[in-house]
Order: structure tokens, then C-alpha cells, then sequence
């Protein structure tokens, strides 16, 4: 039997409709988000029940605030955030893109890197919180506009281990469970609901 | 503690009882714990998919390991088949069954050459069968009398969060006089290198214990500070138990032999890291047990003719640590080693629990039986400095360790030291690198940097250096061709003749290569101390290792002890 580890009361849902075909975008003023297989899918929140809604809105917030267009896509055929950032920042019309996986660990990635560098890398994801999300979302539109922003300030926590490597270990395992060999991206639309108010307490 | 939350919501609105409260809030439970998952290699040591053991010998050839034809082998099957297995006596020790072999590692009318005999003829699944067949004190008495050298020792991170040189010499420093035989050292940022891989390498050679030094680094510039003398050993070169891992890391068991070879060549003492669940961790553990895939590792690690091996799941202990018996298959993987005749650095070096009940436990299967390097390494310094994410033991633990060391009559290699003692050796560190520095037109250190770092307790507590002077010393260092002869000549010159003679005497060891010979430590006396003159002769009670003489006396000294003699005082 299993119980939910937490319980939250979420306020926002969203979900994720396909489009079709992820495309290679023309205009150069926009950033790419790609999320993983099991993004707002199998999973609904990252290793800290922060839920993919709200990660979503914020780094999509982060981008239009600097006045940038966001497209998101899907992933399908990996789990690995470096073939997932890279593919969104190859289908950028900027060459910017964002990549984020289930657990909440993302990359900025640009198109002429090699695939396993990045612009910036935020590996710790139980540390990784609303705020780091919209700055990600900031500092990759800045990156798009051909700016030079600060890197995202990130904690280090060196007690995370013990706490989460191995639950991190698990849902990187999941998430590979979830991906399609061979499937090509799909662009997808992010519809957000607001969930009904929690009962009264 | 992490920076988030108690794992349990006190806000679910249930009635919960007060008792459960108290438990919630205790530190283990912000440990992580999961559910296992063969499957994917998400369990310790019991996987139902583990190959069963076999071998097939044809003219000199393991034709068939573990259930798998040659033609079948992947990269490490074939390296461990053709390097690691002695293909005169495998068929025999194979047919042994399991059980037997473990009796062998616990009787103690069984001397560790003759278990030796055998082991070097398993294969990676009918050595974890023997595993798998002792409890955890079992797999400390095999640890116990499988240990290489018969004196236990201890390795200490020495590291600072600004990675200011003037605290790593004055750790160092301390580190030496508590009584570890190995210090290690590794950047927050990299450039600063060889500043602190100096600072190292200067204060480790300060006062009567004499340890040895590396600087973790990437694999091409460990090297070169290893070369020039710079630093006295390397560990930090990883081997894997599954292909798709290793080639990941652009690395095969060939290509890390070869590492070992330069290393060797130039007669500095090197050995591998791996660890319990670093395959399951990157995904692809090809849903083997974690215990399974470290003993493919130790048997390459083997084969490629390394001395030793740093395991005790290390970096990944998060892991086997989350799963059920992960504990008993992380000593069971040093017991391995040991057994298998390498030198053993046991982990118990990264943050691990946040329990301090569970920190001893994790830690008292490898002191207790005493291992090559108890610690690989303890946290000389408060785990906020520690560069390499945090120890299972750090600064703040030196009394407790002391006392637990005196408690059990255990040799931790540690010893109680006196205040004032600590505060010349790092005064006298200090001045020493301050003088080098000088000597060699390095960036100056001043009188208060050294007043600061002498009393310090962590980089919280020291005077800012400037950044970018030291880089830019730090590339002259490289760029001038600095080696560890150059330090020796700056210290003679600036009147810290002992300690140039203690560097010295370590840097002939290359020459004479004393220091490959299996778990070599130096002695106070600036003796080798190793497998070949200190070999382990544990058979039983009353004989091997014992701490007695001066060093149980030492041991028995503590902060504060009440004397016998005037109980209104404390022994000195």
C-alpha cells in the first residue's frame, strides 16, 4: 500500500495540451521551455511538492517579464536534463532554451554549446525554489536578448544528501520509465485551473 | 540541517499524540528512506536478478564467468576475467560453496593468506554469495583480519570554504598532530589549486606526525601537482560497475589502468574510488544489486594492478543509506577489498545522517574492526568548510572520536592533543607558509591573517584575502614550473629546516617507491609503514593489532579526565 508522503493542498492544476510538432521557431526573441517526459504527467510536483503549476508560471512569468515569448515543448524520448535543454534551445529561434525535469532540475541551455555544457545549471532541486524558477525564466530571456544577466544566486545545503539522493535517485528513475524511444517533441500549451478552495478549517 | 521542513505535515489536520510529535521531530526523520526496487538496482546486496556465480576455464582462458560467455562479456567482464581472477585456482575456489568461504573470513584458525588463496579465484556473484551469507559481525571480524596493514590509520579533509591557503596549512597542521596519516584537500574554486595544494602539503609536514597529501581534482591536473611533488598521493579516480556508466565518464577499465601506470611511474602511491550506488544513482544500474556491481569494481580496481581502493559507497551513501541493510553492504564492500588483499580507505566521509546516533552507527563497522583509513576522509575542519560536500564525521566530533577510541580500547588513529600543542603547530605552519610565500614571491600573508587562522575554528572566523592575487600567484605557480623540491629549498632557506627535512624525506619515497607497496603510510620516525613491514597477523584473540604501550596511553588521555592522584585536579 502506499500513502501520500505529504499532503498539500494545491491550488492551481494545469495541464499540458499537444499542439503538434515542435517546431524550430523564426523570431529571435523568444526562449524555449522544455519540460520531461513525465512532467505534469505521471508526476504533478517536483521532489519538494513544490507543485509543476506554480514552477511553470514562474518561469514563464520570468520570461514575459523581460518582454521575451515563450513556447513550451515536451521532451518525449529522454529523461537526461541535458538532451532535454539542448533540444529546446536547438528548436529556440534565439538559440535560448530552458530545460526542467520532473524532480525540479533544470538547465539554461544554448544552441551552440556542446550538449553537456550549459549557461547555467541548477542541479540541487530540492533547493530550488519559486523564486530561483522565475529568475531562471528572467535570466534566459536576458540570455535570448543577447544580455549578459548574473548567474541565479542557488543554495548549497551539504545535509541534502542524507535527505533526498535517494528519493532523487527514484524519481529519475520513474521518469525514464515514461519516456517514448524515438518520439519526436511535441509542442504542448500550458492550461492552468484554479483547483476549488480547500474546505473550510 | 536541510533547509526544508520535517518530513511529516504538522498541518494535516488530524489529532496526532504528543509522542508522535516527539518522534517527528527527531533528526532521523529528516533522513530519506525508499521503498526497494530490484528491478532497477534500487537494493543494497539481495536482488533476485544477481547473476548466480560460475566459471568455465579453456587453455588458460575464463571462457564463461557468471553465467555469461566470453563472446557475451561487456568491457568489464572481460577486464576482470582476463586481469583480476587468478585463472590457475579459480575452478577450485569456485567449487567451494559460499558459506565455507565466509567461515574462512570469520574463523580465526584461518590466517588471511590462506583466505587470500581463495579469494583471488572468485568471481564478482560467487563473492557477493559470500557476502550475502554474514551478518555485519561477521563482515567485521572478516574485516578485522582481512585489513592489509595491521596498524589502522585515518585520512582527514582538510579544505576551506573561501579556499584560503593560510587555514588549509594551519588544518594540515592539526590534522598531522591529532594523528592522520593522510590529508586531502579539494576547491570550491578550482585556480586556487595550487596555493592550497602548497599550503597542504607545507603544514602536513609541520611537527612530529608526518601525513601525506593529495589535492581532488580533475584527472589532468591532479596529476601534474602529483608529478612536480606537489602532492604525495591520488584517489580520486573512479571506476564504475556497469558500461553504460563508465563510458558515460569517457573512461574504460583501460584507460583508468593506464591513469594508475602514470601515476606509478613516477612512484607516487595512488588508488581508485567507487562505492555502492553510484549506478543505480545515474540510472543505470542494469538492475543489479548495489552491493554486486561495487564488487565488479573492486575486481577491476584488481586487475589493474592498483594498491588500493577509497569504497564505502562514498559520494552516494545517500543511497545504500535510504534502502534496507544498505549499512551492512557498505562495510561488506570494504571487507571485500580487504579481502581481495588491496588496501581499504573506508568512507565515512560524507555527510551521511543527521541523526547522531546514526552517524556512529554508519561509522563503528569499520572502527571497531579497524580498516586501513577508518575515515577517507574525517572533516579536519567544521563540515561548513568542507569542500567535499560535508563528512559523516567532522571538527566537532574530535572528543567524542577520542572518547569512543578510549571507551572501546578501538584505534581510530586519532589521539587527544593539547591545546597549546595545536596552537604552536599551527603558528609554526603558518609562519612556514607565510616564509615560502615570501621566499617564492607568492601573494604576502600578514602577521593577522596568521593570528586569525592560528585561533579560527572555520573560514567564518578568518581575515578576506585577495582573491585575485592569489589566482593570479596561483597560475605562477604553475607557470614557473614550482615542484616540491622548490619547497624544500624556500624552507630550508627560511630557516624551517625540519620541516623541509620531513618534506624531503617523504619526496625520496618516490625514488625508492616504497610508498606503492600496499596501504603505505609514513611514521613519525619517516619509516614506511606498510603491508609488506606491517603486515596484517590477526588469528584469533590475543594476537594482530592491539592498541598497547605508548599509544594506549595516548589514547587514554581526554579533555578532561579527573586524576587519581588529587581528584581536585585533571590529568595534564
Amino acid at each position: 500500500m502506499t500513502v501520500a508522503s505529504t499532503t498539500s493542498d494545491a491550488q492551481r492544476t494545469m495541464s499540458f495540451t499537444e499542439i503538434g510538432p515542435a517546431q524550430r521557431g523564426s523570431r529571435s526573441d523568444e526562449v524555449v521551455l522544455a519540460v520531461s517526459p513525465a512532467f505534469a504527467d505521471f508526476f504533478t510536483q517536483t521532489i519538494v511538492n513544490i507543485p509543476h503549476a506554480e514552477v511553470i508560471r514562474q518561469i514563464l512569468a520570468g520570461i514575459e517579464e523581460q518582454e521575451v515569448a515563450a513556447r513550451v515543448i515536451r521532451v518525449r524520448h529522454s529523461s537526461d536534463l541535458a538532451v532535454v535543454a539542448h533540444t529546446a534551445a536547438k528548436l529556440s529561434g534565439s538559440g535560448i532554451g530552458i530545460g526542467i525535469l520532473s524532480r525540479g532540475t533544470s538547465m539554461i541551455h544554448q544552441r551552440d554549446l556542446p550538449r553537456l555544457s550549459s549557461l547555467e545549471l541548477f542541479p540541487q532541486c530540492p533547493l530550488l525554489t519559486l523564486e530561483t524558477y522565475r529568475n531562471i525564466g528572467s535570466n534566459a530571456a536576458q540570455y535570448a536578448k543577447g544580455e549578459s544577466p548574473q548567474p541565479v544566486p542557488t543554495l548549497n545545503d551539504q545535509m541534502a544528501r542524507p535527505r533526498w539522493q535517494a528519493k532523487a535517485a527514484l524519481l529519475h528513475l520513474k521518469e525514464t520509465e515514461q519516456i517514448s524511444k524515438g518520439a519526436k517533441p511535441v509542442e504542448v500549451q500550458a492550461e492552468f485551473s484554479s483547483a476549488a478552495p480547500a474546505a473550510l478549517s | 540541517m536541510t533547509a526544508v521542513a520535517p518530513q511529516g505535515s504538522p498541518l494535516d489536520g488530524v489529532r496526532h499524540s504528543l509522542r508522535t510529535e516527539v518522534l517527528e521531530n527527531r533528526p532521523v526523520n529528516l533522513d530519506g528512506f525508499v521503498e526497494e526496487w530490484p528491478e532497477v538496482g534500487m537494493v543494497a546486496m539481495d536482488s533476485p536478478f544477481d547473476p548466480a556465480p560460475s566459471v568455465r576455464v579453456q587453455d588458460g582462458v575464463i571462457v564463461e564467468m557468471d553465467g555469461v560467455a566470453r563472446a557475451d562479456f561487456d568491457f568489464i567482464d572481460q577486464f576482470i576475467a582476463d586481469h583480476a581472477i587468478d585463472i590457475e585456482t579459480t575452478e577450485d575456489s569456485m567449487a567451494l560453496p559460499a558459506v565455507e568461504i565466509a567461515r574462512m573470513l570469520v574463523d580465526p584458525n584461518t590466517s588471511r593468506s590462506e583466505v587470500i588463496a581463495v579469494t583471488k579465484g572468485l568471481t564478482p556473484a560467487k563473492l557477493l554469495e559470500v557476502a550475502k551469507t554474514m551478518n555485519i559481525v561477521e563482515i567485521m571480524m572478516g574485516m578485522q583480519k582481512m585489513r592489509a596493514r595491521r596498524t589502522p590509520a585515518n585520512q582527514a579533509h582538510c579544505t576551506s570554504a573561501r579556499d584560503n591557503p593560510v587555514q588549509v596549512v594551519c588544518e594540515a597542521a592539526e590534522a598531522s598532530i591529532r594523528g592522520f596519516s593522510e590529508v586531502e584537500t579539494t576547491l570550491g574554486v578550482v585556480r586556487y589549486a595550487p596555493l592550497v595544494a602548497m599550503a597542504l602539503q607545507i603544514g602536513s609536514q609541520v611537527g612530529e606526525g608526518v601525513a601525506l597529501t593529495q589535492c581532488a581534482l580533475e584527472e589532468a591536473t591532479e596529476l601534474e601537482l602529483g608529478m612536480r611533488g606537489i602532492t604525495a598521493y591520488a584517489e580520486t579516480i573512479s571506476v564504475y560497475g556497469t558500461e553504460p556508466v563508465f563510458v558515460d565518464g569517457d573512461d574504460t577499465p583501460w584507460s583508468k589502468a593506464f591513469l594508475a601506470a602514470a601515476y606509478a611511474s613516477r612512484g607516487i602511491k595512488m588508488r581508485f574510488t567507487s562505492g555502492t550506488g553510484s549506478e543505480v544513482q545515474m540510472g543505470n544500474a542494469q538492475g543489479k544489486s548495489m552491493l554486486y556491481l561495487e564488487i565488479r569494481c573492486i575486481l577491476v580496481t584488481k586487475g589493474a594492478g592498483v594498491q588500493g581502493l577509497q569504497n564505502g559507497s562514498i559520494s552516494c551513501i545517500g543511497v545504500p543509506g535510504a534502502v534496507p541493510a544498505g549499512i551492512r553492504a557498505v562495510a561488506a564492500e570494504n571487507m571485500i577489498a580487504s579481502a581481495v588483499d588491496l588496501e581499504c580507505a573506508s568512507g565515512n566521509d560524507q555527510s551521511f545522517s543527521h541523526s547522531p546516533m546514526r552517524r556512529t552507527a554508519r561509522l563503528m563497522p569499520q572502527m571497531m574492526p579497524g580498516t586501513d583509513f577508518v575515515c577517507s576522509g574525517y572533516s579536519a575542519t567544521p563540515n561548513y568548510d568542507n569542500m567535499f560536500a560535508g563528512s559523516n564525521v567532522d571538527s566537532d566530533d574530535f572528543d567524542d572520536f577520542n572518547t569512543i577510541q578510549r571507551d572501546l580500547q578501538i584505534d581510530g588513529g586519532l589521539r587527544h592533543v593539547k591545546e597549546d600543542d595545536i596552537l604552536a603547530v599551527r603558528t609554526r605552519a603558518a609562519k612556514a607558509l607565510q616564509a615560502v610565500f615570501d621566499y617564492l614571491d607568492l601573494p604576502s600573508i600578514s602577521d593577522a591573517e596568521i593570528d586569525a587562522a592560528v585561533y579560527a575554528n572555520g573560514s567564518a572566523d578568518l581575515l578576506p584575502r585577495d582573491v585575485l592575487e592569489d589566482l593570479k600567484g596561483a597560475q605562477q605557480v604553475m607557470d614557473r614550473g614550482i615542484t616540491g623540491l622548490d619547497l624544500v629549498k624556500a624552507l630550508e632557506s627560511t630557516g624551517f629546516s625540519d620541516v623541509a627535512a620531513n618534506l624531503l624525506a617523504v619526496l625520496r619515497q618516490r625514488v625508492s617507491g616504497d610508498l606503492l607497496q600496499t596501504s603505505a603510510i609514513m611514521t613519525p620516525a619517516l619509516e614506511p609503514l606498510s603491508a609488506v613491514n606491517d603486515a596484517n597477523d590477526y588469528q584469533g584473540p590475543s594476537t594482530g593489532y592491539r592498541p598497547s604501550g605508548t599509544r594506549w596511553e595516548e589514547m587514554k588521555k581526554l579533555r578532561h579526565v579527573t586524576s587519581a592522584s588529587n581528584p581536585e585536579m585533571e590529568v595534564e
